[in-house]
């Protein structure tokens, strides 16, 4: 689920509540959006795909963690490259090249073509 | 204040099968509106998962091959002529996908280019691109509540609440598409929150049918308390039992059953991907990078470190149940009302069973092309004054209870239908016994929910939502107790064998009288 929302790193873009499939945000006084609808979060992480700044942390968990969970220490997922890293892996920002060009996966069966997605 | 809007087309849904019903309808000249519950771009299974496309270049021999591979499986109730223009279309849509909509499809090791799959959130951000370009207007956030209908009972449009937005809207249009997706029942299964079966619940409240409703008790493997329900690397697993020793007969392909038999002994079930070599393990983060997500941040080796898994449902969204098509260009047997995608039923291409992704992705793409082309023809054929016809709301349960007072919640309904159909002994491993018990329990939610589920605004949606998920599990376990025997994905515990007596369809529908009779398989 949608765990943390980087004050510091967000630039009010009103991205991930104009694409969050469930609307969990709602925007905050600040412009910052705010997790009001956790439980409605379906782990999917199109929000962190499409944050262009790595603001946001999705947790695996289909659960809400904990507040001393690693999930909202933003230096700890910074330094092991968790942060923005679904958004990094499909190639998406400013120079990068699109995760699916480059999407050659094995082949399932001795025949088969390679799996692409 | 309502938004009042006319088109001569409404796409309802936001996936793939409804941004290509989208797009050929206003490359066939037609006004389109497309309203998505959630993000046309982000929405559904295919946006959060990826697929693969049952895309087959048009050679006699591979098509051949192809289209005979999975009719075993699918209890040879598909049918060979949509087979072969769902492979026709599929074709196009995808060169189309690389020519027009510049999909950086890979090129594989021999320089050959591959168009085998697409990866989700790359496809339908495109998607979303070429129907904005082609002037349809996007309603995001706007879940459709309902249809309306003409005195005759044709389909004119829909209304709906949007959600960010807060306030109501109306689209009057010549002809509608539901490319709603299928049903999940809320299971937290990939992407699949947005698909609660709200489609099969509007086409059934103005009389239209369902077909294969039984083809409805897909699990997809996941890490236990995670969402992605990826499942193709688990070819290359291992299962455990807690003390270290393989589980016999587990397995992805075959032995799911296995895995849920265990899981229902209270036992966990673990997993390794241990029979991957070290070129695999590096070409799989290539393929699916969200299927590693998980595991990066659980802090797990796949490979080498167990893992416990889980079962998730994907109800019809991986089943091939859905709203019942008549005709060439996805009609239903409601005039004015379109089906598109795993809204539709995926019979006729994969009979009951598909995997998932190939061949639902390449349905979505056909399904949602042609329907959007025969709406756009419709809306056409009724001419300018289509928008000015009187109509009236065709919505019902959680919506115009028949009883004064409000006596249920949305979610005490959603625990209600949850507990009927997520259980593995319910909904998988199905027995005559256990599937009329469920039965009775669902037509008394339904009952609840008829008399006294009312809600208003957003929480509307929620209502309809729940609505729709006991209408859709009552359809299912109907249709599952029709077929006395095992057939396709629709096995039974108390009729283990095929019964080539029963080679029929089952077409279902109906909401306060659910009913379900056998149809007859084209020849």
């Amino acid at each position: 689920m949608i765990e943390l929302v980087s004050a510091a790193r967000c630039v009010t873009c009103d991205k991930c509540v104009a694409v969050c499939p469930t609307n969990v945000f709602d925007r905050g006084p600040d412009g910052v959006p705010v997790i009001s609808r956790q439980q409605d979060c379906q782990t999917c992480f199109q929000c962190e795909a499409n944050c262009p700044t790595d603001a946001l942390f999705v947790a695996p968990q289909t659960h809400p963690l904990p507040a001393e969970s690693f999930a909202h220490d933003e230096e700890h997922l910074r330094r092991t490259g968790l942060l923005g890293s679904y958004r990094r892996d499909i190639g998406w920002g400013r120079g990068r090249t699109p995760g699916a060009a480059r999407a050659v996966g094995p082949a399932l069966s001795p025949s088969g073509p390679p799996l692409i997605s | 204040m309502t938004l009042e809007l006319d088109a001569d087309v409404l796409v309802v849904g936001g996936g793939p099968a409804a941004t290509w019903a989208a797009l050929k309808a206003a490359e066939d000249g037609a006004s389109v509106v497309l309203a998505d519950k959630g993000y046309c771009g982000t929405s559904g299974a295919t946006a959060s998962g990826g697929t693969g496309v049952w895309y087959v270049p048009p050679e006699p021999e591979s098509r051949e091959k192809a289209m005979a591979s999975r009719e075993g499986l699918g209890g040879y109730l598909a049918d060979r002529r949509w087979m072969a223009r769902v492979l026709d279309e599929t074709y196009d849509r995808v060169n189309e996908l690389a020519e027009v909509a510049r999909y950086p499809f890979p090129v594989g090791p021999d320089g050959a280019p591959l168009r085998n799959g697409l990866q989700g959130p790359e496809y339908m951000r495109r998607q979303r691109i070429r129907v904005r370009r082609a002037g349809v207007r996007i309603l995001d956030h706007s879940p459709v509540t309902e249809l309306l209908t003409t005195e005759d009972g044709v389909v004119a449009g829909a209304a709906g609440h949007q959600r960010q937005a807060d306030r109501a809207f109306r689209v009057r249009s010549g002809a509608v598409v539901l490319a709603t997706g299928g049903c999940a029942f809320l299971s937290k299964a990939l992407g699949c929150d947005v698909n609660t079966g709200d489609g099969a619940l509007f086409a059934a409240e103005v009389g239209a049918e369902l077909s294969g409703m039984e083809f409805s008790n897909a699990y997809g493997i996941a890490p236990e308390h995670t969402s992605v329900t990826k499942t193709a690397f688990y070819n290359y697993a291992t299962f455990y039992r807690a003390d270290g020793s393989v589980l016999d007969g587990a397995g992805s392909q075959r032995g799911r059953s296995v895995i849920a038999r265990t899981l229902l002994a209270s036992e966990k079930v673990f997993c390794k991907l241990d029979r991957a070599d070290e070129a695999a393990r590096k070409a799989m983060r290539l393929a699916q990078p969200n299927f590693f997500l998980t595991f990066d941040r659980l802090g797990v080796d796949p490979f080498t470190q167990p893992f416990a898994v889980t079962l998730l449902a994907e109800g019809t969204v991986r089943g091939t149940g859905g709203i019942r098509i008549v005709d060439d260009g996805c009609a239903t047997t409601v005039p004015g009302l379109y089906a598109a995608g795993d809204a539709a039923t995926r019979e006729l291409i994969c009979g009951g069973f598909t995997g998932g992704g190939s061949h639902n992705a390449a349905w979505a793409m056909s399904s949602g092309s042609w329907s959007g082309r025969a709406a756009a023809r419709f809306a056409r054929a009724l001419g300018p004054s289509a928008a000015q016809r009187p109509v009236r709301a065709a919505g019902g349960a959680g919506l115009r209870p028949t009883g004064a007072t409000s006596s249920v919640s949305a979610a005490e309904v959603v625990s209600a239908v949850q507990a009927e159909v997520l259980p593995y002994d319910k909904n998988y491993l199905r027995h005559g016994d256990v599937l009329r018990t469920a039965l009775g329990r669902l037509d008394g939610t339904w009952s609840a929910v008829r008399s006294g589920l009312r809600a208003e605004g957003a929480e509307l949606v929620r209502a309809r939502q729940a609505a729709a998920m006991v209408a859709h599990a009552r359809w299912m376990y109907t249709s599952a107790l029709a077929r006395s025997e095992s057939r396709g994905m629709a096995k039974r515990l108390d009729f283990p064998d095929l019964d080539p007596a029963q080679h029929f369809r089952i077409t279902s529908g109906g909401l306060d009288e659910v009913w379900a009779r056998p149809q007859e398989v084209a020849a």
